[in-house]
């Protein structure tokens, strides 16, 4: 059965015209099949001159970026500032049954394609459109990248220590969270195309999909008018006492992600933990002798805590993380190593799942390792099919469905229409 | 009318990664039925601030609430035995969808296990969200997602070179696999449309969240680099961070992508010498000197309120943005222009401000229309009325404490 084989989507084609912020929608749905038509302006796309590159040479086809973020997309070159290229392009949205893009809104309106005019063409398109803040509204024109983005939604506020600046996360994460939500969005107006049969446009706001990147920290406000606020490396708003538990403990080899929790899982942690300290004579007598059946973790004041932390501290910077790994894994303690890539690709769980997808690049004369697909489905694959495109590398393929041959290409791409 | 309309979905899931799944196919149209029990109510309601008024109480939490909106609330004791296994394979029987996020093995041990729902429901589409995966050496390891986003890498990439790793608020992978758990869910639905066959998702968050990070990984696997936490660097972008505005914690960021994004820095700055100023000229200069760089752009920011200074910065081309803080995004202009909450009263949380999707569509309308249900809220509407449970049958559940 070709679903099977080739994806649930792969029926449906989505011309992906997106930067940053959307190029892990149409990757998503290109893990699950869908044929996905990256359409780039003719030289090639901006984010091709996005690190890290591989052997580190500043070359757009060398983007790892790019690799890991359009593979299962073909690609085509297209300029829409000329009117032969929207024509072109107009001719592709006649075939396709999704467009993601992500230019500031009222720039395709500018150029006529907007989305009347699409809809009007094909009464079944679903148009995806990608934005910092979304369509309309007072922030609608705003420029952002990803630390306006992080800063808007509310997610800097809480990351970073008290008295210095709020943080981002280093690598970017709000264009993943916006195209693995627009992902959602699409096939939620697909679901409903089934039924109507006619598409929609779905506008998406990045600073709306972060939201749900600090889960509920708003809450505290909206129900109590108490803000919760960054606190470093600490884990707060556990206790009525105030008291705050430390989260990362320098171990032998780098840091470890631990933390003093209270009830029944709580309970059975420490306890492990105070036995594997035993074994290794570091468990202090008070440690020995608490009963953690009896800790109330909301009442517990800071002195407390920070007497119990002490040896623990103490116990962990004689330990690797891969030793730490191996006793929480092995006496069902909660807890896990802060991993770096390495570590990520040397993990025993995710090779034993099949993770890893090698990905042939012939032009490069070599394979590499990526991370494979997003989820394990009963019935069908899901993962990468092919790698990112070169530059207009499907032109003759793609354009050559509607008729147009070497001569008639030649003549475009000289005419820099692609 | 909204695009999942007629969809209807049983979560066997507590707490965020199977829940929030749930949130997002109630908010478009889905009906969804949020299984608890008496004996053990979903641990948002009991384990997780805030209560309303600081107060605990089952029907109090404002983290249940924000997960949970609109689905229909029922109890069952899925540890009753055989009454218990009966009534969840009926349930099961009338669902499109099943979402469980138990430990791997669990929901087997409970004789709700794939292979045994199929059996009843061979179109049955269920997810299972776990942490590691249901396969492999540490399938079975418990975990939360607050410290699988340090097994993942996330923590790695947050803080100062020089310093601890730093937190991500809250179990930031589970909601990363929350998306990933829509959009597998959709895909199985349009697998079934064509082929009639229902089928088995297994979603480890832990693999999710490697998606966000691949360059980084391909960085590894290729160039042999291992990439860490720089604060709010960028590798190639600068200025580039957070700066102080007037007032007590109040906070900018800006970012300068280009040399003609800097002199208009410079120009609203009142200091357009410093745009043509050699040891400022490129990208790389002004990465070497960003300690002296960003102290001189604090200097200037803290003199102005924070959105009078973002939209000056805005004017002239520069990107920039106010950090909202948790008592703001409520208030935000856009948000709100976005209709991002709809405040409904709570029958014991009084009003709350529920939060709706990240998307809009332009033909479809979306939700939620409902608050949260209180705990086994709508015990006799969904088994007397959408699962079709005799008077009769509906009684016996109840006294033997099935529906508890």
């Amino acid at each position: 059965m070709t679903l099977r084989e080739n994806g649930p989507l792969s029926p449906y084609r989505i011309l992906d015209l997106t930067d940053e912020l959307g190029f892990l929608c149409g990757k998503t749905l290109g893990d699950l099949g869908a044929d996905v038509i990256k359409v780039e302006r003719p030289g090639g796309d901006a984010a091709r001159r996005v690190g890290p590159y591989l052997d580190g040479e500043r070359d757009p086809e060398k983007s790892l970026y790019w690799f890991a973020f359009n593979n299962n997309k073909r690609g085509v070159t297209l300029n829409l500032e000329a009117a032969e290229g929207r024509e072109l392009f107009m001719r592709l949205v006649e075939k396709a049954d999704f467009i993601l893009e992500t230019f500031p809104p009222g720039y395709l309106e500018d150029i006529g394609l907007a989305h009347d005019v699409l809809r009007g063409v094909s009464p079944r398109l679903i148009q995806v459109s990608i934005t910092p803040f979304g369509q309309t509204g007072p922030y609608s024109r705003y420029r952002a990248t990803d630390i306006e983005i992080m800063a808007m939604s509310g997610c800097m506020s809480l990351t970073g220590d008290p008295g210095k600046p709020p943080l981002r996360v280093t690598f970017p994460q709000s264009y993943q969270w916006t195209g693995s939500y627009a992902a959602m969005a699409a096939l939620v107006a697909h679901t409903q195309r089934r039924r109507t049969g006619r598409g929609e446009h779905v506008d998406v706001s990045a600073q709306a999909c972060m939201l749900w990147g600090f889960s509920h920290a708003h809450t505290f406000w909206d129900l109590n008018r108490s803000v919760e606020k960054r606190a470093g490396s600490f884990m707060t708003g556990r206790t009525i006492t105030g008291a705050k538990m430390r989260v990362f403990w320098p171990c032998k080899d780098g840091y470890l992600n631990f933390i003093i929790y209270g009830g029944e899982a709580g309970r059975k942690t420490n306890q492990a933990l105070v036995e594997w300290m035993a074994e290794k004579r570091a468990a202090p007598a008070f440690l020995l002798e608490r009963d953690w059946h009896t800790f109330n973790i909301e009442r517990v004041t800071q002195e407390e805590i920070d007497v119990m932390e002490a040896p623990i501290a103490e116990f962990f910077t004689g330990v690797t993380k891969r030793e730490f790994f191996e006793a929480v894994t092995g006496r069902g303690m909660l807890g896990y190593p802060v991993s770096t890539a390495q570590e990520l690709l040397e993990d025993p769980q995710l090779a034993a799942r099949g993770f890893w997808q090698e990905v042939e690049h012939p032009e490069l004369n070599r394979s590499i390792t990526y991370p494979g697909g997003f989820a394990r489905f009963s019935e069908f694959s899901c993962g990468i099919r092919r790698r990112a495109p070169l530059i207009g590398e499907h032109n003759t393929e793609v354009y050559g469905e509607f008729g147009l041959d070497a001569g008639e290409l030649a003549r475009l791409e000289n005419d820099g229409v692609i | 009318m909204k695009a999942l309309e007629g969809l209807k979905v049983v979560e066997a899931a507590a707490y965020a990664a199977g829940p929030v799944v749930g949130k997002h196919l109630v908010d478009q149209g889905a009906t969804v039925v949020h299984i608890e029990s008496r004996t053990r109510p979903d641990g948002f309601r009991t384990h997780y601030p805030p209560y309303k008024d600081n107060i605990h109480g089952l029907n109090r939490s404002g983290l249940f609430a924000l997960c949970n909106s609109e689905k229909l609330g029922v109890t069952l004791n899925l540890k009753k035995g055989p009454g218990a296994l009966a009534l969840a394979k009926r349930i099961v029987s009338w669902a499109d969808v099943m979402v469980e996020n138990f430990s791997p093995g669990t929901i087997g041990r409970l004789g709700l296990g794939y292979e045994a729902l199929k059996e009843v429901n061979p179109r049955l589409i269920m997810l299972s969200s776990s942490n590691l995966g249901q396969s492999g050496p540490h399938a079975h390891h418990p975990g939360f997602g607050s410290q699988l986003s340090s097994l993942a890498g996330f923590t790695n990439l947050t803080g100062y070179r020089d310093g601890s790793p730093q937190i991500l608020y809250g179990p930031y992978i589970d909601y990363i696999a929350v998306g990933y758990g829509v959009v597998a869910v959709l895909a199985a639905l349009e697998y079934r449309e064509a082929t009639g066959r229902g089928q088995h998702i297994d979603l480890a968050q832990y693999e999710t969240g490697l998606q966000y990070l691949a360059p980084l990984l391909l960085d590894y696997t290729v160039n042999g680099n291992t990439a860490t936490r720089d604060g709010n660097r960028h590798p190639e972008a600068a200025p580039h961070g957070a700066f102080p505005c007037a007032g007590d914690d109040n906070w900018c960021v800006l970012s300068v992508a280009s040399d003609e994004q800097w002199r208009a820095l410079c120009q609203t700055m009142d200091r357009p010498e410093w745009g043509g100023r050699d040891e400022y000229a490129t990208a790389e200069r002004r990465r070497t000197r960003a300690d002296e760089l960003e102290t001189r752009i604090g200097e200037w920011t803290r003199q102005f309120e924070a959105r009078e200074l973002v939209e000056k910065l805005q004017a002239a081309g520069v990107p920039a943005g106010m950090i909202n803080g948790m008592e703001q995004i409520y208030d935000d202009p856009q948000l709100v222009h976005r209709g991002q909450w709809t405040r409904m009263d709570h029958a014991e949380i009084g009003t709350m401000s529920y939060q709706r999707a990240p998307f809009t569509l332009s033909e479809s309308d979306s939700g939620p229309d409902r608050p949260d249900p209180l705990l086994g809220e709508h015990n006799e509407y969904f088994y007397r009325e959408l699962l079709g449970l005799s008077d009769e049958e509906f009684e016996t559940f109840t006294s033997e404490g099935v529906i508890d």
